[in-house]
């Protein structure tokens, strides 16, 4: 009894030691836990308080109203509406095929939207929602949010569209949206303006659209809101209303615009008028023309095809990205060159016999009128366009002379445009000969740059844009389209006032000569007499037709055996009225034969509308003769004169 | 009368005990309904489970402990056998088969063995007269790796490791021997090496990322940092009942069972861990208390392992929420929601107060 005793005794004091020792465990563990806790909870409270407020928290942006774009009197030509979109997020969806298939029993989506959408989808990241369709119409968008908790990851968005009500009416003044790609995002990067594009899903692409997105784009809003581990809002804690993008009022007029694209007809070509005593831009042509609407939602990659591989290249802002040698509408500018420089003064005249040939040298530049036209004084000859004439200034003057005199007419220069991607042209010098292709200058080659043919090249913009500074004795005016901004809240307009760029000192002598020679051209005996015919108003013009294949000599330049492609480009640059210009213009019709023919009726047309209001009678249109396309009509695939920028000389 | 009846009804209660479950269990309720999102359904569930394990809990404080000693062996046999059983014919769900199917009930034997095999190892001890051999200690680790063995098949890692910790308390108070014990631990630290090298790529992926959840946030780490930030946002007061944004707003995952522990955390901060703490201390001391005072080897033995379990489920849980402790898949007890594991405590309890009431019945 005593020795079990002793044993139990002995047994629970063991058992007592082994227990005391788990207590001490227990009561340290117990300690590592409340140290944690002390760590988690008090040490560390700040960052785990703000990484649960950012799980919390999250900042809905919400995206500001674009900017409206109104013609000078009202007419809308840019604004929003919303539209039902079907939207899905890919990395939210495993099989796409099958959930397309499926979605499309309750919505009609076409080949075409399929097209689109896989387009998109490459353009855009996994885990944004890209959508299949547009435009639902309310029966569409009930069918399918009664079957929504079908699909996850596919949702209706009502979303705002961009609309350009006109369609293909100055589409290339006004541009158009598009979707924000990786470059955009690059850029607004670098420009720091990511964070206000945080809701926005469209962004200026081309035309007014692109160059004023700062202005259109607006303010993004922010909402704050609660959300949940799925990110569904529970509740708003405070939000910051955007602020709508302001508005743009042009100095061009849509019905002006619709009177000069419809005078062009099925025509390629170009056409810019401006006011010259404030540079605004009255009409901005660019034909063909393409409808922007097709690019807001992105565009599909059959239309795309259809006008990106069009011979007639609609989708080329022909103003400013089309290069043209100027021709004769060249020779006013070399004309008061030679009057500034004093190798002309009035009684002189020259006896054309037809040619002009180099000292010592055999070779005939040709007149346009074989026989010659006699005695020519400089009047006459900017009236008549006598090539003699102006090939003898030209070498009397010199390449280096000649070319720095008009580079003030913006010649060979940006003019500073409100459309983004201007050509430079070109007014050749020796040095950028020699840069170019390694070879000297040559005399001859001075002599034809005296009737804007060889190596120089202008844009419609810079045509309109000297003979606007013509019009308005060499003071050159900034030229603008957007004429007004307006703050689309308080409705408060801001006019942009005329910007004087450069001032050329000009012989008031020297420029009536000139005004008198233009003049003279839209009167009976000049180049252009039936232009001017019944006008009402003075104009004063030029003609000129710009060779697009070389003659070789002794070729006879024949418009109706020649390929259509290969035809002369008409040219017209007109200032009326002449004794005090409202407006100045630049017409340039592709492969369209004789400029006083073809580019002239447009101008007249323009000019009608502009300074009298005269609206073109309907048959007028159709003055131009229709001649038949050779039978070969695949031989026309010479590239038209519009070289991409990176191309160019120089 | 009704006072003689009542005296009856709580002679075998312990008094202290119940009180400090009968407040973790009522603070259960509050914290579930927050965690729940404020569903009556689930805490009128959980009412009738701590119904049900209390009246469990009575039943067996009523049973003598030499009653108890007497089942322990076919309660062992029985559990294995189901185990068994579970291995050849159980049904399976989430990818581990648990649960066998009786007739009408399902039950998963390996809940049977947390309470079995202290049971048995503590029955086997008490059999062997005087200090236990090496032998013995042998024998007995066997008896404990059978069941372990057959619940990490299923596969249940958590429920093994706890299962087979219960076991090693009664080895470890039935005096296993120190060096042996310093032995096996500096044996295992040294093979550690070994058995990394022997992992797959991916396994080893697993076990990283197990300690240290940041390596993948938004994968299987993602849970456990949900849970620090619910437990560190909480601060010093909590946010306060119902108030609690991690809790209330989704980010926190099982919150209702095994990580309601950053709910409680969340919304009553660092003074309501440390009351949690406190309550679980005493429960754990009381258990202690009545271990040391047990009279049989065998009470004594299964005293010590039940308090050593509870705490150690305890610690697990709360060690693996706020992040020093890999996810193994063990509730908070007395908090967390969940009817088995409920009743499988209470009756643990039982046998506490059993023991801790019957002694001087079993006295001479």
């Amino acid at each position: 009894m005593g020795a079990e005793l002793r044993n139990y005794l002995h047994e629970q004091y063991y058992f007592r030691l082994r227990l005391g020792f788990t207590a001490l465990v227990v009561l340290s563990l117990f300690a590592l836990l409340a140290s944690r806790f002390y760590y988690l909870q008090v040490k560390q409270y700040n960052h785990y308080q703000t990484l649960a407020e950012n799980n919390r928290i999250s900042l809905i942006p919400i995206a500001p109203n674009r900017g409206l774009i109104l013609d000078k009197s009202g007419v809308v030509l840019a604004h929003n509406f919303f539209v039902y979109t079907l939207e899905i997020t890919p990395a939210k969806i495993k099989d796409l095929e099958a959930t397309i298939a499926e979605i499309s029993q309750f919505v009609e989506i076409s080949p075409l939207d399929r097209k689109r959408f896989n387009k998109l989808r490459q353009e855009s990241r996994n885990f944004e929602s890209v959508p299949i369709r547009t435009h639902l119409n309310e029966v569409e968008a009930a069918k399918f949010a009664v079957n929504h908790y079908r699909f996850p990851g596919v949702e209706i968005k009502s979303r705002l569209f961009r609309h350009y009500p006109l369609g293909k009416l100055g589409s290339h003044m006004v541009g158009y949206i598009g979707r924000i790609n990786d470059k955009d995002l690059a850029n607004l990067e670098k420009s720091d303006d990511l964070s206000n594009y945080k809701g926005s899903d469209h962004i200026g692409k081309s035309g007014l659209e692109q160059f004023y997105e700062n202005q259109l784009h607006g303010t993004t809003g922010f909402q704050q809101v609660e959300v949940d581990a799925d990110g569904h809002a529970v509740r708003v804690l405070s939000s910051n209303a955007p602020i709508p993008g302001d508005n743009l009022i042009l100095s061009a007029d849509s019905k002006l615009q619709e009177i000069a694209e419809t005078a062009f007809g099925d025509r390629r070509g170009a056409l810019v008028a401006i006011n010259p005593k404030t540079g605004e831009v009255l009409s901005y042509v660019s034909q063909p023309t393409f409808d922007p609407n097709l690019f807001v939602g992105g565009i599909d990659t059959e239309n795309w095809k259809l006008l990106n591989d069009s011979l007639d290249k609609p989708l080329i802002n022909r103003p400013l990205r089309g290069i043209y040698p100027p021709g004769s509408t060249f020779k006013p500018f070399v004309a008061l060159a030679g009057l500034e420089a004093g190798k002309r003064t009035p009684p002189f005249a020259i006896h054309d016999a037809g040619y002009f040939s180099l000292p010592n040298s055999r070779h005939r530049y040709r007149d346009w009128k074989p026989s010659g036209h006699g005695i020519v004084d400089m009047q006459r000859a900017i009236t008549i366009s006598c090539d003699t004439f102006f090939y003898g200034l030209a070498m009397e003057l010199g390449i280096e002379k000649l070319t720095s005199f008009v580079r003030h007419f913006g010649f060979g220069r940006k003019s500073d445009f409100d459309i983004k991607g201007e050509i430079e042209g070109l007014l050749p010098t020796p040095e950028w000969k020699m840069r170019r292709f390694k070879q000297p200058w040559y005399p001859g080659e001075t002599v034809i740059v005296g009737i804007g043919q060889g190596y120089t090249l202008v844009t419609p913009l810079q045509l309109a844009q000297a003979t606007a500074i013509l019009a308005n004795n060499g003071v050159a005016m900034k030229p603008h389209l957007v004429a007004q901004i307006q703050n689309s809240l308080t409705g408060k307009r801001h006019i942009l006032p005329p910007v004087v760029q450069d001032t050329i000192t000009l012989n008031p002598d020297n420029m009536d000569i000139v005004r008198r020679g233009m003049v003279d051209v839209t009167l009976p005996g000049g180049t252009a007499a039936s232009i001017g015919a019944n006008a009402g108003y003075s104009i004063a013009a030029k003609t000129g037709t710009a060779q697009v294949i070389g003659i070789r000599q002794n070729e006879k330049y024949n418009e109706h055996t020649i390929n259509e492609r290969h035809r002369d480009h008409a040219l017209f640059i007109a200032f009326a009225p002449a004794e005090d210009p409202q407006i100045a213009l630049a017409v340039v019709v592709e492969n369209g034969g004789h400029g006083g023919s073809a580019a002239g009726p447009i101008a007249r047309k323009v000019m009608d509308y502009y300074l009298l209001g005269k609206l073109p009678i309907a048959e007028a249109a159709k003055i131009d003769v229709k001649i038949p396309i050779n039978a070969t009509g695949n031989a026309a695939t010479t590239t038209p004169p519009l070289v991409p920028e990176e191309e160019l000389y120089d | 009368m009704i006072s003689r009846l009542f005296h009856r009804f709580v002679m075998h209660i312990d008094a202290f005990l119940m009180a400090c479950l009968l407040f973790t269990l009522l603070a259960s309720l509050f914290i579930l309904y927050s965690a729940s999102g404020q569903s009556f359904e689930r805490v009128y569930a959980h009412g009738i489970n701590i119904a049900v394990a209390l009246s469990v809990l009575w039943l067996v404080a009523n049973i003598p402990p030499n009653q108890l000693e007497r089942i322990a062996l076919p309660l062992y046999l029985l559990g294995v056998t189901l185990l068994i059983g579970v291995a050849l014919f159980g049904t399976i769900s989430h990818g581990a088969r648990r649960w066998l199917n009786v007739g009408i009930i399902h039950i998963q034997p390996s809940e049977i063995m947390r309470i079995a095999l202290p049971m048995m190892l503590a029955w086997y001890f008490a059999k062997r007269e005087g200090k236990p051999k090496p032998s013995h200690f042998a024998f007995a680790g066997l008896l404990l790796a059978i069941p372990v063995a057959l619940i990490m098949k299923q596969p249940d890692l958590g429920t093994s490791l706890l299962i087979a910790a219960s076991g090693f308390f009664i080895l470890f108070l039935a005096g296993l021997n120190w060096k042996f014990l310093l032995g096996v631990t500096t044996l295992l630290a040294s093979l550690t090496p070994v058995f990394w090298s022997m992992l797959h790529d991916y396994q080893r992926r697993r076990i990283e990322i197990l300690f240290d959840p940041t390596q993948d946030p938004l994968g299987s780490g993602y849970h456990t940092i949900q849970a620090i930030i619910a437990i560190g946002s909480g601060g010093s007061a909590g946010k306060g009942w119902l108030n609690g944004t991690q809790t209330q707003l989704d980010f926190l995952p099982e919150r209702t069972t095994d990580f309601i522990f950053a709910v409680f955390s969340e919304e009553f901060g660092f003074l309501g861990n440390m009351m949690l703490l406190g309550l679980f201390s005493l429960i754990i001391i009381r258990g202690l208390v009545i271990a040391s005072q047990a009279q049989s080897t065998f009470s004594r033995l299964l005293a010590g392992s039940i308090t050593l379990t509870f705490f150690t489920y305890a610690f697990v849980n709360m060690g693996m929420v706020s992040g020093i402790l890999p996810v193994v898949g063990v509730p908070l007890p007395l908090i967390s929601y969940g009817g088995t594991s409920m009743v499988m405590l209470c009756l643990s309890f039982g046998i506490l107060m059993s023991i801790h009431t019957h002694k001087k019945l079993v006295a001479t």
